[in-house]
């Protein structure tokens, strides 16, 4: 399973995903009616660290978190 | 990096970090001080932060400033700061003005853009994300581009 968190304020509760891959997240988030439109413009870490392709394969125990768009200051 | 779940004591963090950057035979300390400023009827801002990404990415600028011989600092607060107050202090401390002039832009406009932290608008005691004003992070919309 593969823990996938919403950072910000997305405010969905983090879920455990049976996923193997960032393309089945997708089509998880494309599914859902209000995470749909965070898919688009968040970014993805894997473990605490970013990501940049979504060919990026999962393994069981990998923490996903979903970073919206951000404005610090 | 210092974070606090409050306003930031702007006197206290620039006092000592200046205090520091006089030890260290630098000829330059500059900071940027964010203040919360009025606007469309707010009375605070807020601010989520996502801490491990955070420092990994505050990690990156440090080892960047130590390639030209600075150091960088920075603070930020987590929950509300009421108009007036500070939510944001970074510095560069360099031994040559050019460094840390430069420095200092790159180093607060990254953050803007790249930082994990994400802002609210407090109205009537209600926090409102502020979507306008946010920029989808660098390496965002993989999973937009996932599914075609």
């Amino acid at each position: 399973m593969v823990k996938v968190e919403f950072l910000g304020p997305i405010g969905k509760d983090s879920v455990e995903l049976d996923i193997k891959s960032l393309k089945e997240l997708s089509i998880y988030m494309y599914n859902d009616k209000e995470l749909k439109n965070w898919a688009e413009n968040s970014a993805v870490a894997v473990n605490d660290s970013i990501v940049t392709s979504a060919d990026f394969e999962l393994k069981d125990g990998d923490r996903v978190s979903i970073l919206p768009p951000v404005c610090g200051g | 990096m210092e974070l606090y779940n409050t306003p930031l004591n702007v006197q206290e963090i620039t006092a000592r970090w200046y205090k520091e950057s006089a030890t260290l035979n630098c000829g330059a300390f500059i900071t940027f001080i964010g203040t919360i400023r009025e606007e469309n009827g707010i009375e605070a801002l807020s601010f989520d932060i996502y801490e491990p990404i955070l420092k990994s990415w505050f990690e990156k600028w440090q080892k960047r400033a130590e390639q030209k011989g600075a150091i960088v600092k920075m603070a930020h607060s987590i929950g509300d700061v009421p108009i007036g107050a500070s939510s944001y202090i970074s510095a560069v401390v360099s031994p040559k003005r050019r460094a840390a002039l430069e420095l200092i832009d790159e180093f607060v406009e990254d953050f803007k853009a790249n930082a994990p932290i994400w802002k609210y608008d407090v109205i009537d005691g209600k926090r409102i994300y502020a979507k306008d004003r946010s920029t989808p992070m660098s390496g965002a919309g993989i999973l937009g581009k996932g599914i075609k």
